[in-house]
């Protein structure tokens, strides 16, 4: 087998386990002697707890023990000792009385089998003192605030006023998106067990060692005395980036039993203690020449938030560097709601912020007449238009040509409702799509094992993202090795140190860290070599050797090569490894970093019954190297889905009185089966972005969702004639 | 779920003894509901009887015309039999509308009829008003989130719908459902099978809590050449009807001899829209008696703070359905 | 064995999806007592030691997965799926519903049989281009 390459579509490492059942997830450990626990969550969204009577519940069989606010263990600052997001949340710990929102953790039962925890749970009497809460988000934009956050909350660029002086043309509209929930197929899950002072975590989660720090604070013992494991996670986009209140309770829980406790939520309670997506609402005025020159961007953004923590949803993101306006200026302000603290669900700001920035500019090429493809390569940004920084890599040009092309966008007749099949109208739409490359510092190791294999670490996460499988790949890219004798391990605290896998980063931080630790690992090969007069290679400069396909060898004789199983057994039989950190250079400031993409819908609307059908969809993206094409696809595809999922099917509905999530299962929380996706055309263009990462990748986890869902509802617009702007565009709306 | 005991019934008199000894048991089909339902505490019966074993799941002709959907015969082979796809095929569509495969395989005829409300204040045990769940706490939905409620035949004590696609076709077939109870079998019209909720929307159907359904009795059809299922919906599968329509046509050239339509998504019942079904007698099949009918059918709509569209909506898929119904080659 | 998975517990999602008695059911709804005698295949049961069932491979080949959660379920659906066209049995979009008989397995065919399996990574593509595959090898 030959060498693996950067970019191959390798099929994925851990594939097998995943397609016969083996792949084992954080809730699926068996851990002797553990009990089984179940949150109970409260049915009033404000208020207090006055009275909790577990009497019944504490007879009923099975039960072990009853966690509640009344006897919950004390924690360092009441349970806030690790607020600091992403890992960090402000959660509801049983530390006292209080309701911010229906659906919160307020007591925690464990019994003997899951069903008996059930049981008892629903036999815990609940008597509340409840205030009316507050869940009208719209009325409560005179009372917004700005959130304590990275993000600022108003930004201007050039003079507002002269900008829209300026326009000839000027679209001004409200756009609005709903509050979502992550849903990854895999329940959050905690399995949490002490051994004296050691307490060992099975989460699900998309950041074992945020997990690690926030429980250690939380609790207030070392971080060293807490490991956590997470080998496969079911999906996580962004829920599984924080550590949760039940992964705490859990090991709370296990503390009073004494004994392991295996928490895992119940679907419904998917909906608020995780987080979810806050609804926004997006006020956006677009200045223009009759030409199409941008003079000025408004981007004003309204967006829900608990009344326990500030989470901003950063809609406005994307304004600030996609179109090269001379004047633009947004802002984010939150409401305070009772309802669960919202928090990043795949690409955070931009999901949302470019289903209306995206709408807004279809808007504008109609105003002006103007093909929409071509209004955006009038305002095409050559640098980043607010921090006047180069861009790090751009080829969107090629993304908007190659989509058109691949598409057959030429064929667009302009004109609404101009394309009829029978009882539907035929729409084409498109979008831009952009979100920005993140990398952080990341540790990982490579080993050289005595059987001839190769392991590569690094305590990262996979999420489906295929980060086992980049892993390997690049570390036997790296060695000239095949992929079939690289062992890749992930998901345990003990590995060296990887970070959150949010914000697209995982690939771009956690593989200049594999590569850097195969130099040192082959280093130390080296080193072990030419100091050993044993080997052929004994006094030897290090620069007359070189390391192929498994092989240390000379450069003057490549022929001379020595497998290194040979150097390791020459060296005392033990493994030999190397750890390594990389972390981005400081020239990357000098940068402005981001993904590009151009993506084009065709829709059937059968009005009447106000049914919509994405038949296709093409995207053309510039997301800089991909790793492994195979797995680099899907990833955008899945994002695609997303998209399409906003746009049309997806969203939390709260009771109006209660603000409970009322469809808070999978039957009526709709996201998108099978059926309803059309044929996806994806590509990337592939072009290295060296100035961002070794390699030249950058993230593909979230730029799918971005665009997508403007090109449908673009779309749509082209087929009806009818503007949306609210997300979703379900059939109660589309119907004519 | 709450413990119970569980036997396993060998003949129909069995479950029916069953069940008059205890008035906590339930018959256990396919379980698609059931089960669902003791999950989230909204059942809780005592005992379950199941009923898989008995000789009832067997697709048999009528003498005279006609076909017998056995009480245990699975969704998913009633909608591949060849028989109820020659002379039903409405039937078979509505079934292959509703769920997803592995539910369908699993989910019984009998049990079909007997689905609960997807009403989310019913399903959420969370809720302290509903009536259906707890008679006399109230109905949460109506000053609720009320997007997939009724707009036809509601009560102030109820706007729950029916959530069954198989029942709307039956609705529009005129099948009997032969029960069997303590003092013997009868029939039971299958209008007359489904109730309003009025101020007992506790009680779903007229079966008695100690009868057994043996069989969906269904009449020879002149429908099977113009018989069209629309189902309206928020994806494209495995999902429930926002509205759903069952039309059926006898033609003679293009007069309308006689129709019949039945509305899902809509009310506490499959609803048989008969003032429609008799406007559209003897007139020509266009789309001016059908835009008709759609307006006779949806008359007496009342409609909640989300649920408007429903009206729109049921009449424009009423018209389509129709339409098609007419257009479909015999 | 933890390969069937939990992802609703209400037959929403079918992550739990086995075949028992030779069908594809959910079965976090069904009780064990209620199939007694039936043998009951989940996915630790497909592959016949190292050698996976076609449908496993082409899920490999061809990324019908991500984060592998929904994956047991897709892969019994879909082996159970195969078994369902063979059978001619029809789906909601089969164009000819009256009259019995074989079974075309359109793309649409296999994304309609294959909804009652949410995917929420959003693999659908590759699913369907599995199951085409799978068919072809496992046809004759």
């Amino acid at each position: 087998m030959s060498a693996a390459a950067i970019g191959e579509p390798l099929t994925r490492v851990d594939g097998r386990a995943k397609v016969t059942g083996a792949a084992k997830y954080a809730a699926e450990f068996e851990v002797p002697h553990a009990a089984h626990a179940v949150m109970v969550t409260s049915t009033v969204a404000s208020g207090r707890i006055t009275r909790m009577d577990t009497t019944a519940a504490e007879r009923s069989p099975g039960v072990v023990t009853i966690m509640t606010p009344a006897n919950a263990p004390r924690l360092p600052n009441n349970g806030r000792a690790a607020v600091n997001p992403p890992a960090g949340r402000v959660l509801q710990l049983l530390q006292d009385a209080e309701v911010h929102y229906n659906n919160q953790p307020i007591a925690v039962v464990v019994a003997e089998t899951l069903n008996q925890a059930l049981l008892a749970a629903a036999l815990i009497d609940v008597r509340y003192q409840s205030t009316p809460p507050k869940l009208d988000f719209q009325a409560g934009f005179p009372a917004a605030h700005v959130g304590k956050n990275k993000i600022p909350s108003m930004l201007s660029e050039g003079d507002v006023a002269q900008g829209f002086a300026a326009a000839e043309v000027t679209v001004e509209q409200i756009y609005t998106t709903p509050k979502q929930n992550h849903n990854p197929m895999e329940p959050h899950g905690t399995i949490a067990s002490w051994d004296g002072e050691l307490l060992t975590l099975h989460d699900a989660t998309q950041y074992i060692f945020g997990v690690k720090q926030t429980v250690a604070k939380t609790l207030g013992i070392p971080e060293d005395n807490v490991r956590v494991l997470c080998p496969y996670t079911g999906g996580g986009f962004g829920s599984k980036g924080s550590t949760w209140s039940h992964v705490v309770l859990a090991a709370m829980a296990a503390k009073v039993a004494k004994r392991p406790v295996k928490l895992v939520l119940e679907r419904p309670q998917m909906f608020g203690p995780v987080g979810g997506r806050p609804e926004t609402y997006q006020h956006i005025v677009l200045g223009a020449k009759r030409d199409g020159t941008l003079t000025a961007i408004r981007h004003d953004c309204y967006s829900h938030v608990s009344t326990v923590e500030d989470f901003v949803e950063p809609s406005s993101s994307q304004t600030r560097m996609l179109y090269a306006a001379p004047v633009i200026t947004t802002s984010q302000k939150l409401v305070s709601l009772n309802v669960g603290t919202p928090t990043f669900q795949r690409a955070p700001g931009e999901a949302t912020g470019t289903f209306a920035l995206e709408i807004a500019m279809d808007e504008l090429a109609v105003a002006l007449n103007m093909d929409p493809v071509a209004l955006r390569l009038k305002n095409y940004a050559e640098a980043d238009p607010t921090s006047h920084k180069p861009f790090s890599s751009k080829h969107l040009r090629e993304c908007y040509e190659q989509g058109a092309g691949r598409f057959g966008w030429s064929k667009r007749n302009p004109a609404p409702r101009s394309h009829r099949e029978g009882n539907l109208l035929i729409g084409y739409g498109m979008a831009t799509a952009t979100y920005p490359a993140n990398r952080s510092e990341s540790q990982a190791a490579v080993r050289f094992e005595p059987n001839g294999r190769v392991t590569v670490l690094s305590g990262t996460q996979d999420l489906g993202t295929g980060t086992y499988t980049i892993m390997a790949q690049v570390a036997a890219a790296k060695l000239g090795l095949p992929i079939t004798l690289v062992d890749a391990k992930l998901g345990d605290t003990r590995q060296p140190q990887g970070p959150v896998s949010g914000g697209s980063q995982t690939a771009a931080s956690v593989t200049p860290a594999v590569q850097a630790a195969a130099e040192q690992a082959v280093l130390k090969l080296v080193t072990l070599e030419i100091s050993n007069p044993g080997s052929p290679f004994y006094g030897a400069l290090p620069e007359e050797l070189d390391f192929k396909e498994g092989k240390l060898l000379r450069r003057s004789a490549p022929a001379s090569g020595i497998p290194f199983t040979e150097i390791v057994g020459r060296n005392g039989g033990a493994a030999v490894e190397a750890k390594a950190s990389a972390k981005p250079s400081q020239d990357v400031e000098e940068y402005s970093q981001h993904s590009w993409g151009a993506v084009f819908a065709e829709v059937a609307v059968d009005e009447s019954l106000g049914m919509p059908h994405v038949r296709r969809l093409t995207a053309v993206y510039d997301v800089g190297t991909l790793l492994n094409e195979k797995t680099g696809k899907s990833q955008l595809i899945g994002g695609l889905v997303w998209a399409q999922s906003l746009a049309l099917e997806e969203e939390t509905h709260i009771d109006p009185t209660t603000g409970r999530p009322v469809n808070n299962n999978l039957a009526e929380y709709h996201m998108p089966v099978n059926l309803d996706i059309g044929a996806l055309d994806v590509s990337a263009l592939g072009t290295p972005d060296k100035n961002f990462e070794p390699l030249g990748g950058r993230g593909i986890g979230e730029i799918g969702i971005t665009g997508a869902s403007a090109a449908i509802a673009n779309a749509i617009y082209h087929a009806t004639g009818k503007r949306f702007r609210d997300a979703p565009i379900t059939p109660d709306k589309l119907l004519a | 779920m709450n413990s119970f005991t569980f036997r396993r019934a060998d003949a129909p008199d069995t479950a029916v003894e069953a069940l008059a000894h205890d008035h906590a048991a339930k018959l256990l089909g396919g379980g698609t509901n059931l089960i669902d339902l003791m999950k989230q505490g909204v059942e809780q019966p005592t005992a379950l009887i199941d009923i898989n074993p008995l000789p009832l799941a067997e697709i048999t002709p009528l003498p005279g015309g006609g076909l017998r959907l056995g009480a245990t015969a699975r969704n998913s082979d009633t909608a591949a039999h060849p028989e109820v796809r020659a002379q039903y095929p409405m039937l078979a569509q509505a079934i292959l509308a509703g769920a997803s495969a592995q539910l369908r395989n699993m989910a019984t005829d009998a049990g079909n009829l007997l689905q609960r409300t997807r009403c989310y204040y019913f399903y959420d045990p969370a809720y302290l008003a509903c009536n259906k769940r707890k008679p006399g706490s109230g109905c949460a939905a109506i000053t609720g989130f009320n997007r997939i409620h009724a707009i036809l035949g509601a009560s102030p004590e109820c706007i729950a719908t029916n959530p069954s696609d198989m029942a709307v076709a039956l609705a529009a077939l005129e099948p009997t459902v032969r029960v069997r109870g303590p003092k013997g079998e009868r029939h039971i019209h299958f209008a007359d099978f489904h109730r309003l909720p009025g101020k007992t929307p506790e009680i779903d159907t007229n079966l008695r809590a100690d009868e057994l359904i043996l069989s969906i009795d269904l009449p020879r059809s002149s429908y099977a050449a113009h018989s069209h299922y629309l189902k309206v919906r928020d994806r494209a599968s495995y999902a429930f009807a926002l509205v759903s329509v069952a039309a059926a046509l006898d033609l003679d050239g293009t007069t309308i001899r006689s129709a019949r339509l039945a509305l899902g998504g809509v009310a506490h019942k499959p609803w048989r829209a008969e003032a429609a079904e008799k406007s559209l007698k003897g007139k020509p099949a266009t789309a001016d008696s059908f835009r008709a009918a759609a307006e006779l059918a949806l008359a007496g709509a009342q409609t909640y703070k989300d649920n408007a569209f429903k009206v729109p909506m049921a009449k424009q898929a009423i018209v389509r359905a129709l339409t098609v119904a007419a257009g479909e080659q015999a | 064995m933890t390969g069937t998975k939990k992802g609703c517990d209400h037959g929403q999602c079918g992550s739990c999806t086995v075949i028992a008695g030779g069908r594809r059911i959910n079965s976090c709804l069904s009780l064990a007592l209620v199939h007694q005698g039936d043998t009951v295949t989940t996915i630790e049961g497909l592959a016949h030691g190292d050698q996976l069932h076609p449908v496993q491979t082409a899920f490999l080949e061809h990324d019908g997965y991500q984060c592998g959660y929904c994956t047991p379920g897709q892969i019994m659906s879909a082996v159970a799926l195969l078994d369902e066209v063979r059978k001619g049995q029809p789906s909601q979009v089969t164009p000819e519903l009256r009259k019995a008989g074989p079974v075309e397995l359109t793309p649409d065919e296999i994304k309609e049989r294959m909804s009652g399996n949410l995917c929420r990574c959003g693999a659908y593509p590759g699913i369907v281009a599995a199951v085409q595959q799978a068919y072809g090898q496992t046809q004759s």
